[in-house]
C-alpha cells in the first residue's frame, strides 16, 4: 500500500495520464485544457506530456465540443470532455441527453457511445448562481447515462479509469472544492479500477445511517468522529455512482441502526437524494425504521453570492452534526 | 434616474463632453484598480473580472445611448455598467456583499444590472447575454419604444451558438440591435488566432446579411463614431450591425491567470496604447480641454471611487433571512 496523499485534481490527472497511456484512442478536449492546464488545473501538464493532438483546446462552444466528443466517440475514439463549469452543461444538453444517452437504445445497439463528460460542480466559491450548481439530478433522470460523483482523490482515480473503459456515456462531476485539498486516504499507485455502481461504506455504526454525496460525504465524515467521541456511531455511505445507485449496503445498515440521514448539497426539491429515500421507502428493510428519514439539502434557492449567504443555502457541517444528534435523540 | 442622461454625442464635440469621455473612462479604470485592491485585501471574495485597458469601448458606445437604451453585460461587465450611468456606491457594496448592493448581494460582480439605466445585467455564462439583447430589440420594435439593445460580449463568445442565433434573428427581424463585440485577442487563454479560421471577426456579419464594422477599441472617440452609425441605423428600423472593437485585457482572465499564453512584451505593447492618455493627448490638441481640467478630472474619478468604497464598506451586510423568498416575484393578486 502506499502512501500518496494526492488532491482530486491531482488523483483525476493521473487517471486521465493513465488511460492515455493504455489506449491511444484516449484524447482530452475542452476550453482552456491545454497550456492553461485547465480552470481547476485538473489537465495541468498534460498538454505538455501529450501535445495538442490528444490534449485539445477547443473554442468556448460547449454544444460542440460535447458533440464532437459523441461523433468521435462511436466513430472508435475515446474522448473524455471537460466543460468548464457543470453550469455550462446546459448549452451542451442536447448532445448529452437527447444524443449520447440515447443512441445505443434508439439505434438498437447499432452503436454506443464511449465517452466520459468531466466537470467540476458545487458551490462555496463566490462565483454565483451561474457556476455554483449541483445539477447531477439533472443526468441522473436520464436513462442512458453514467453519473459518478466522486467524494474523494483515491475514488475519483479508481472510478474515473472504469468510466473511461465504460462502453457507454459517463457524466463525473467533481465538486470543486475537492480539487486541491487531499482525501483522508492514500491514492493506490497502479491502475485499478473502482467498478461502477458499487456504494462504499465509509465507516461503520450502530445508531444511524447517514447517505451522503459528493463534498457531503466529507462534511458528513467530520461529523461521525466528532460524534463517535461522544458514543454516537454512524454508519456513513457513500453511494459514489448514483446512475446505476447501490442501495444494497444502505438496506443493511438501516437495518442494524433503523435511522437514516441523506445528505446532498444541491437543492431539496427533486434532488437526487430523494431517490434513496424513495428506494428506502419500497424495501422490505422501511420496517427496519424506527425514526422518519432526515433529508438535509441545500435551499431551493440558486445559489447567492456573498459568503454569508452561499453558506446559509447549503448544509453546513453544523447542520449535519445537529441533524444526526436530533435523530439519535429523539427517536429511542 | 442617473444623474447622467447620457446620449451625449460625440467626445470632442464640446468641453462638456470631452469630460464625460475622460471621467468616464476614469471611472472604470479606477473602479477595476479598486476591485483589485480589495481582493487583495481579501474583503471581496469570488472572483473578479478586470477590463482594465479596455475602457474606450463601453464609454465610446455609451454616449451614443439615450438612457432607455438597453444593454445587455458580460462577466467582464464594470465597464459597460459604470459607461451606461450606475451607482457606484450600489456597485461596490454589491461585490462587498452588502444589502444596498444592485442585487442585494446575492448577484455578486457577474450579475450586477441596473435598470434604471438600461442595463439588463452581466452575465456569469459566455454569450449568454446575446440573445437576450435581441429579445430586448425585439420588445422595442413590437412596442414601438424607439430604443435599441446593445449586446456587449468578447470575441469568445462569438463561437457560442448563441451569438449566431441572436446574430441571425436580429438580422432577418431587422431588429434595434447592436451586436458589440469587445476583441481583447483572448478568451480566457484561447487566442483568436486559435479560436478563429478567419482574421477579421468582422467579416461574420456577411453571413447575416448585416453591417459589420472594425474598430480601434482603444479609441473613444472611433468607437463612438462606429457606434452613432449602428445606433441611428437601429433607430430607423433598418436593422442590426456588428461592431467589433480592437482591444485588449491587461490583466488576467480572472484571479487565477497565470498568463501562460501570451508573453509579458506583448501586454507592454498594448499598455503603450492606453485609451486613456491617448484620449488626453487628443481632447487638449484639439483644444476641449486644457491638462489642468484632465488632472482634475482624473482625480475627480479618484475621489469618486474612495468615497464609494468608504460609504460600501460601512453598509450592512446582505441578509439571509430573505432568501426563500427571493426567487420568485410575488403573483399580484
Ligand atoms: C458558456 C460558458 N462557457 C465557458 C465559460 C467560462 N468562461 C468565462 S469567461 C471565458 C472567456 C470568455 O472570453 P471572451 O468572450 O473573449 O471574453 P473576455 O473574457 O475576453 O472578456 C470563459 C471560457 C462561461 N462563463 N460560460
Ligand atoms: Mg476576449
Amino acid at each position: 500500500m502506499s502512501d500518496r496523499m494526492l488532491t482530486m485534481a491531482e488523483a483525476v490527472r493521473e487517471a486521465m495520464s493513465i488511460a492515455f497511456d493504455e489506449r491511444p484512442e484516449v484524447f482530452l478536449l475542452g476550453e482552456d485544457v491545454g497550456i492553461y492546464g485547465g480552470a481547476f488545473g485538473v489537465s495541468g501538464d498534460m498538454y505538455h506530456r501529450y501535445g495538442s493532438e490528444r490534449v485539445l483546446d477547443t473554442p468556448i462552444a460547449e454544444l460542440g465540443i460535447v458533440g464532437a466528443a459523441v461523433g468521435a466517440a462511436l466513430s472508435g475514439m475515446r474522448p473524455i470532455v471537460e466543460i468548464q463549469f457543470s453550469d455550462f452543461t446546459a448549452q451542451a444538453m442536447d448532445q448529452i441527453a437527447n444524443q449520447a444517452a440515447k443512441i445505443h437504445f434508439m439505434l438498437g445497439g447499432a452503436l454506443h457511445v464511449p465517452m466520459v463528460l468531466r466537470t467540476p460542480q458545487g458551490s462555496g466559491t463566490g462565483a454565483a448562481a451561474q457556476h455554483s450548481q449541483n445539477l447531477e439530478p439533472w443526468f441522473a433522470s436520464v436513462p442512458g447515462l453514467k453519473v459518478v460523483v466522486p467524494s474523494n482523490p483515491a475514488d475519483a482515480k479508481g472510478l474515473l479509469l472504469a468510466s473511461i473503459d465504460d462502453p457507454n456515456p459517463v457524466i463525473f462531476l467533481e465538486h470543486k472544492l475537492l480539487y486541491k485539498i487531499p482525501g483522508r486516504d492514500p491514492v493506490p499507485e497502479g491502475a485499478e479500477r473502482i467498478p461502477l455502481g458499487v456504494a462504499k461504506v465509509v465507516r461503520e455504526g450502530k445508531d444511524l445511517t447517514i447517505v451522503a454525496t459528493g463534498i457531503m460525504v466529507n462534511k458528513s465524515y467530520e461529523v461521525c468522529e466528532k460524534l463517535a467521541a461522544e458514543g454516537i456511531s454512524v454508519t456513513l455511505i457513500d453511494p459514489r455512482t448514483i446512475s446505476p445507485l447501490d442501495m444494497q449496503p444502505v438496506y443493511e445498515s438501516v437495518e442494524k441502526t433503523g435511522r437514516l440521514m441523506v445528505v446532498q448539497e444541491g437543492p431539496a426539491h427533486a434532488g437526487f437524494i430523494n431517490e434513496v429515500i424513495a428506494q428506502m421507502a419500497g424495501s422490505s428493510s422501511f420496517g427496519s425504521l424506527i425514526a422518519p428519514i432526515k433529508r438535509l439539502a441545500g435551499m431551493n434557492i440558486p445559489i447567492p453570492y456573498a459568503p454569508q449567504l452561499e453558506k446559509a443555502a447549503v448544509p453546513q457541517i453544523e447542520d449535519i452534526e445537529a441533524a444526526a444528534r436530533e435523530i439519535v435523540k429523539n427517536w429511542r | 434616474m442617473s444623474a447622467n442622461p447620457l446620449l451625449m454625442g460625440h467626445p470632442l464635440a464640446s468641453t462638456e463632453n470631452a469630460r464625460h469621455a475622460l471621467l468616464y473612462m476614469c471611472r472604470i479604470r479606477k473602479f477595476e484598480e479598486a476591485v483589485e485592491d480589495l481582493f487583495g485585501r481579501g474583503m471581496m471574495h469570488g472572483t473578479m473580472h478586470l477590463s482594465i485597458g479596455q475602457e474606450a469601448s463601453p464609454t465610446g458606445m455609451c454616449m451614443a445611448l439615450t438612457v432607455q437604451d438597453q444593454i445587455t453585460s458580460t462577466h467582464r461587465g464594470h465597464g459597460h455598467c459604470i459607461a451606461k450611468g450606475a451607482d457606484l456606491t450600489r456597485m461596490i457594496a454589491e461585490l462587498l456583499g452588502k444589502e444596498i448592493g444592485y442585487c442585494g448581494g446575492r448577484g455578486g460582480s457577474m450579475h450586477i444590472a441596473d435598470v434604471d439605466t438600461g442595463n439588463l445585467g452581466a452575465n456569469g455564462v459566455v454569450g449568454g447575454g446575446i440573445p437576450i439583447a435581441a429579445g430586448a430589440a425585439l420588445a422595442s420594435k413590437m412596442m414601438k419604444k424607439g430604443t435599441v439593445a446593445v449586446s456587449f460580449f468578447g470575441d469568445g463568445a462569438m463561437n457560442e451558438g448563441a451569438f449566431h442565433e441572436a446574430a441571425n434573428l436580429a438580422a432577418i427581424w431587422d431588429l434595434p440591435m447592436i451586436l458589440f463585440c469587445e476583441n481583447n485577442k483572448y478568451g480566457m487563454s484561447s487566442s483568436t488566432e486559435k479560436a478563429f479560421a478567419i482574421d477579421n471577426l468582422a467579416d461574420r456579419a456577411k453571413g447575416y446579411g448585416i453591417p459589420g464594422v472594425n474598430v480601434n477599441g482603444n479609441d473613444v472617440v472611433e468607437v463612438y463614431e462606429a457606434a452613432q452609425i449602428a445606433v441611428d441605423r437601429a433607430r430607423k428600423g433598418e436593422g442590426p450591425t456588428l461592431i467589433v472593437a480592437e482591444t485588449y485585457r491587461w490583466k488576467g482572465h480572472s484571479r487565477s491567470d497565470k498568463n501562460l499564453y501570451r508573453t509579458k512584451e506583448e501586454i507592454e505593447e498594448w499598455r503603450l496604447l492606453d485609451p486613456i492618455p491617448k484620449f488626453i493627448a487628443r481632447a487638449i490638441k484639439q483644444k476641449k480641454l486644457t491638462q489642468e481640467q484632465c488632472d482634475a478630472i482624473q482625480q475627480e474619478a479618484t475621489d469618486a471611487i474612495v468615497a464609494s468604497v468608504n460609504e460600501a464598506v460601512k453598509a450592512k451586510a446582505a441578509d439571509p433571512a430573505g432568501l426563500l423568498d427571493a426567487v420568485f416575484k410575488k403573483v399580484s393578486a
